[in-house]
């Protein structure tokens, strides 16, 4: 009695089932799991180290050069102490002998006071400069670009005031080009080393993570997909993976800088923040450092997307060489 | 259609697992393929499916040379052929739908203009209350159903089935023979591997028996 009608209400509410709705078709490679995130966080680590290296070795660079041209862009003439002369006379005479060579901008004399600082580090404070025979100084500013001609000026000085001495700072330039340019290679081979670090990590994070998803590449083929579609498939999942990886990455890189740089801000003219800008010059990216994240994101997204067009290429190619050659009987099924 | 002449395979320096083959797959043929285990059915469907190549013999598929198809142009030559694997190879982050779907997709179809008839064969397969689905969740049987209409969704002009009733209750066994005699019916030719001797027996088909490497065919 009782089954009858609860058959016909089951028929009845099978009727009036709606019509199954069918889910937003899924993407062919599956969007998230454990090998993609895993990709994901090596591709942003490498991304912030090779960001990094390149921030730094950029900053060390443009220091390295700061230094150089600092010390390159003045020239000092040395007056020694002779009774034989009237010192501060000499000392303008020698200021506007150089300044009539063209290449020279400015003259100052150190005046006494400024020398006595100058020596007070090592003979104290109270310093009598009459009683010690201490040469004068006259600090020549000078166009980089266009230098005056040096041998010329040191020939007309020692004949006007034979005490005189030309220090162009050619040994110590000489030595802080040798010391910028070791520091921009050594730089630079972190940079490459870095770089190659990231590429191989990327390339071989790609094969990985890619390795777990053959059957899928298996069985595009075999329902008929044409090796560019199948490479197409995987090429754009990859890419939104190493995007995702590298720009947090990079930004990761800019933050640092960003944070350095405002610390470095705040805390001016404090021993550590003085040292820190002594060795490293100033913690800002300026657009080449900016540009260089960006290329860097670039790079990195190019490659992994190359690595996986080529492993699918490759593991189709596979496919078909276990189909022309039977001795390959790896990843084929029970015969 | 299909054309083998000679046709002999090996593995590397083991012996040969099929032998002097030489037979003709017609269009809109049925026919059954059986032999013991390890008989050699799966490499055999293999072959006709363009998965492997033989070590000698000459296999014409579509009126072509097998040796001599680029490999770029197999794809264009495997949409002509429906296969149903023994382990059924769905994919499982795709719901059955999707799995069912996924040859007109690769061929770049418009999802509107195949939705309809994914569904109706999914209903035909009895899968209609499991579109959407995962494989993982799938029992043996429903897989194995999923694979057959993923395999018969783009009516392939030759049908390859390696036990594609092994999984299933014998109702649903004859109803998927029902299936696979429709198509047949419509144009397709069937090769079914099986060892089901009472599906063998429902219908007057041709029958193509391997053992020791060697195929004695009964029409």
């Amino acid at each position: 009695m009782t089954e009858a009608p609860r058959e016909t209400a089951q028929e009845a509410q099978g009727a009036r089932r709606p019509e199954m709705k069918v889910r937003p078709t899924a993407p062919i490679v599956p969007p998230s799991n454990v090998s993609g995130n895993a990709l994901m966080a090596v591709i942003a680590i490498m991304a912030f180290l090779a960001c990094l290296t390149f921030g730094a070795v950029n900053m060390v660079r443009a220091t390295a050069s700061s230094w150089q041209s600092q010390i390159s862009r003045e020239i000092t003439i040395q007056i020694k102490p002779d009774d034989a002369i009237d010192m501060e006379q000499a000392l303008k005479d020698a200021r506007d002998l150089a300044l009539t060579f063209s290449g020279t901008r400015d003259g100052t004399i150190v005046d006494r006071e400024a020398t006595a600082r100058l020596l007070e580090p090592w003979l104290g404070e109270g310093l009598n400069l009459d009683e010690l025979p201490v040469p004068r100084l006259v600090i020549v500013t000078i166009d980089e670009q266009s230098p005056p001609d040096f041998t010329a000026m040191r020939k007309a000085l020692s004949a006007k005031i034979p005490q005189a001495f030309l220090d162009d700072h050619r040994t110590w330039v000489d030595r802080l080009v040798a010391m910028a340019r070791t520091t921009a290679f050594i730089g630079t081979g972190v940079l490459v080393l870095v770089f190659s670090a990231m590429v191989l990590t990327v390339v071989f994070a790609t094969r990985g993570a890619l390795s777990g998803n053959r059957h899928i590449v298996e069985v595009l083929h075999f329902v008929g997909a044409e090796a560019g579609f199948v490479a197409s498939e995987f090429q754009k999942h990859f890419l939104k993976i190493s995007l995702k990886g590298s720009i947090a990455g990079g930004a990761l890189a800019a933050l640092f800088f960003a944070v350095a740089g405002f610390w470095q801000g705040r805390s001016i003219a404090t021993p550590q923040s003085d040292q820190a800008t002594a060795l490293f010059g100033s913690f800002s990216m300026g657009l080449t450092g900016y540009l260089g994240i960006a290329a860097t994101i670039a790079v990195i997204a190019l490659l992994t997307t190359l690595t996986a067009r080529f492993t699918v290429m490759r593991t189709i190619h596979e496919i078909d060489q276990i189909r022309s050659d039977p001795s390959r009987t790896d990843q084929l099924p029970d015969t | 259609m299909i054309h083998f002449e000679n046709v002999g395979l090996r593995y590397g320096m083991g012996p040969e697992i099929l032998r002097d083959l030489t037979f003709d797959i017609p269009r809109r043929s049925f026919q059954f393929l059986t032999g013991p285990s390890g008989a050699g059915k799966t490499t055999l469907l293999r072959l006709l499916f363009l998965s492997l190549q033989p070590t000698r013999g000459i296999i014409r598929s579509f009126d072509r040379e097998v040796s001599s198809i680029p490999r770029d142009e197999l794809p264009m030559l495997r949409r002509r052929i429906g296969i149903v694997f023994q382990d059924f190879r769905l994919l499982d982050h795709l719901t059955t739908y999707e799995n069912v779907a996924l040859p007109l997709r690769v061929r770049g179809k418009d999802e509107s203009s195949y939705k309809a008839d994914v569904l109706e064969l999914l209903k035909w397969v009895g899968l209609g209350e499991r579109i959407n689905v995962l494989p993982p969740v799938l029992s043996g049987g429903e897989k194995q159903r999923a694979a057959i209409a993923r395999a018969l969704i783009d009516r392939p002009e030759l049908l390859l089935a390696d036990e594609p009733t092994g999984n299933v209750d014998p109702p649903m066994a004859q109803r998927l023979l029902s299936l696979f005699l429709e198509l047949n019916r419509l144009g397709t030719a069937v090769v079914i591997a099986t060892h089901d001797l009472s599906l063998m027996d429902q219908v007057e088909a041709r029958r193509m028996i391997l053992s020791q490497g060697r195929l004695d065919i009964y029409d």
